[in-house]
């Protein structure tokens, strides 16, 4: 829907936009310099003060900390900080850690979003072929993992896992099998959970998107003589497409970010950090190594790597329609 | 040509799949229950059973009251409540702004909102560590170990999501109702308060669980900028059943319990807005 330009009328005193700003301007009418700030700036203004000093400032400063020293000493205020210019991030990328790091999160963020768009896709397809009731219980099921929180997903699924009185192990048949020891086995269980968290979306948008494809157009291309794949690649396809691009860009966008689940399931990043992705490397860094700005430079490195695939998203946004 | 017969046996193929994914994906939050209230005896068993002969609120007593969860679950509460409150409240104005007005610098301000949508908030809290450490000595009450503190964190973080998800919402009430209450001489108060609030409640029922989710599951904030117990939330909180020797799965499963159930039910509640939501959120 285009949004209209909506001349503003004059402004009585008591309107809320006024209120917003703190700024009383009782019983007059457009009178004084505050009168002259347009109406949607006065709407937007709360959330700018939570938002200026509480992301704004901080993301600045994220970025400050990368290029000064800043340890511990720095910290408690012993010691006055320096800078170092683009030294921390010499350091972070000279480290071969820092590499590795990268290198799994990538692969840790692909798997993930394959996993669950994989599993997402076959649920919302699924559920336009079943009956009333098997399609409640599935998208009931799928609400309560997608309700779970990603701490209690972890803590339920590391049950699952325990190697002792784990169901996991008793069902398999493999008592005393560690799954989190191996990296990559820590890995794949990690990814269990996360797409067990993340696939109810996936399904629950793609399901409303394919309900949304108008019944006359699929009959229209079978009585041309498609059969189900033409119909799949040439209707549904392209007419999902937009909302694939968001359900694609939304999930690695979570899974690149992922925290909670490593950080508890792999006890802060897996034996001899073997588990670590970047957020996780980042955040341990800076507090656990009490190297703050080495973690901040890291932080800007995986923000702006965040930036390009949001960049990649406004241009598809765009491209599909979307009114910004 | 499929036969009829074939039909059927492949719907039913379809029914009997759905059925067994929708049982696998609420296992893991039957096995939470059922583990909660389990004794003792079986929790720690090396052949678990998926049923209970036995059932007891030991598991529940022992996370409340020795643990002390009910202040944590409290806690939790607080912070979640006011962000969702004063998170719906912010998020609706802005909401407005963005889709009812055209003004300069609005695409930029909307394109904020969604880069801030994929800021590493884990990354921020270096920063925010020093930010807060410094409030709290000119106000306490928002410096570390305070709620204060948590409440402001969250709101920042849950706020862009909740404009760009709202904005749908109001995009989709008909202008024509804020039209003609103008012409009815109605304020913009009035319009805003008694005309389009109303009307985009489900929406903002919706996006409250977000704000929600984003707030009650806040668990790195909490981790670091929450030092005392007295001030903890859940999620930072439930780290404390986990020893390094043998790890009290019932405490663990009962305070897990503890901490989905206010989400299940917000869920449930608002399940029916919040998919209409999405799709308002992510296309118009």
């Amino acid at each position: 829907m285009p949004a209209t330009t909506v001349t503003a009328p004059a402004d009585r005193g008591d309107s809320p936009v006024r209120r917003a700003g703190g700024a009383p301007a009782p019983g007059r009418r457009r009178s004084g310099p505050l009168a002259r700030i347009p109406v949607p700036l006065w709407l937007l203004l709360p959330a700018a003060l939570v938002l200026i000093p509480l992301f704004g400032y901080p993301l600045y400063q994220l970025g400050l900390l990368s290029v000064l020293k800043f340890g511990q000493p720095q910290a408690s205020g012993g010691v006055p900080t320096e800078f170092v210019g683009l030294s921390n991030y010499t350091d972070v990328l000279g480290d071969e850690q820092f590499w590795s790091v990268l290198g799994q999160t990538l692969a840790f963020a692909a798997f993930c979003v394959l996993a669950t768009l994989a599993v997402g896709a076959t649920c919302a397809v699924l559920l336009t072929r079943v009956g009333r009731w098997p399609r409640l219980m599935l998208m009931f099921g799928a609400l309560g993992a997608w309700a779970a929180p990603a701490m209690t997903g972890s803590t339920v699924w590391m049950f699952l896992l325990d190697t002792n009185s784990g169901l996991v192990n008793e069902v398999l048949g493999t008592q005393g099998h560690n799954w989190m020891y191996d990296k990559w086995s820590a890995f794949a269980m990690v990814a269990v959970v996360v797409v067990w968290h993340s696939f109810p979306f996936v399904m629950i948008t793609l399901y409303a998107g394919i309900q949304a494809i108008p019944d006359s157009v699929v009959e229209a291309a079978r009585l041309d003589g498609a059969g189900t794949v033409t119909v799949f690649r040439k209707i549904m396809l392209p007419m999902l497409r937009p909302l694939l691009v968001i359900v694609v860009i939304q999930s690695v966008i979570w899974d690149f970010k992922v925290f909670t689940q490593i950080y508890v399931m792999t006890g802060g990043g897996g034996i001899a950090g073997q588990n670590l992705v970047l957020n996780v490397y980042a955040y341990q860094k800076a507090f656990v190594a009490e190297n703050y700005s080495l973690g901040a430079a890291i932080g800007v490195l995986m923000t702006l790597i965040l930036l390009g695939v949001t960049a990649v998203y406004v241009r598809s946004l765009r491209r599909s329609g979307e009114e910004l | 040509m499929i036969s009829k017969r074939d039909n059927r046996v492949l719907r039913q193929g379809a029914n009997t799949a759905a059925v067994v994914l929708a049982l696998l994906t609420v296992f893991p939050l039957y096995w939470m229950v059922l583990s909660a209230l389990k004794p003792k005896g079986e929790i720690t068993s090396a052949h678990p059973r998926p049923w209970t002969f036995a059932p007891t609120l030991e598991n529940f007593r022992n996370a409340l009251g020795v643990s002390g969860f009910g202040r944590y679950f409290v806690n939790s509460m607080l912070v979640a409540v006011v962000v969702v409150v004063v998170s719906a409240a912010v998020a609706f104005l802005a909401a407005v702004a963005l889709s009812r007005f055209k003004f300069r610098f609005r695409t930029t301000v909307l394109i904020m909102f969604l880069v801030a949508q994929m800021v590493p908030v884990e990354a921020l809290t270096i920063p925010l560590f020093f930010l807060v450490r410094d409030i709290g000595s000119v106000a306490p009450g928002f410096g570390l170990s305070s709620l204060g503190s948590l409440m402001l964190v969250n709101l920042a973080f849950s706020l862009p999501f909740a404009v760009w998800m709202l904005r749908g919402f109001v995009a989709a009430v008909p202008e024509s109702l804020e039209e003609a209450a103008r012409i009815d001489g109605a304020s913009r108060f009035t319009i805003l308060w008694r005309i389009l609030f109303p009307l985009v409640a489900p929406g903002l029922a919706a996006t409250s669980v977000f704000s929600f989710i984003t707030a009650w599951n806040d668990f790195v904030f909490a981790k670091t900028l929450i030092l005392d117990t007295d001030h903890q939330t859940l999620p930072a909180a439930l780290m404390v059943f986990f020893k390094p020797d043998e790890n009290d799965w019932g405490g663990i499963m009962a305070a897990s319990t503890l901490m989905t159930v206010p989400v299940l039910v917000f869920f449930v509640l608002v399940q029916r807005h919040m998919v209409s939501g999405l799709g308002g959120a992510v296309k118009d």
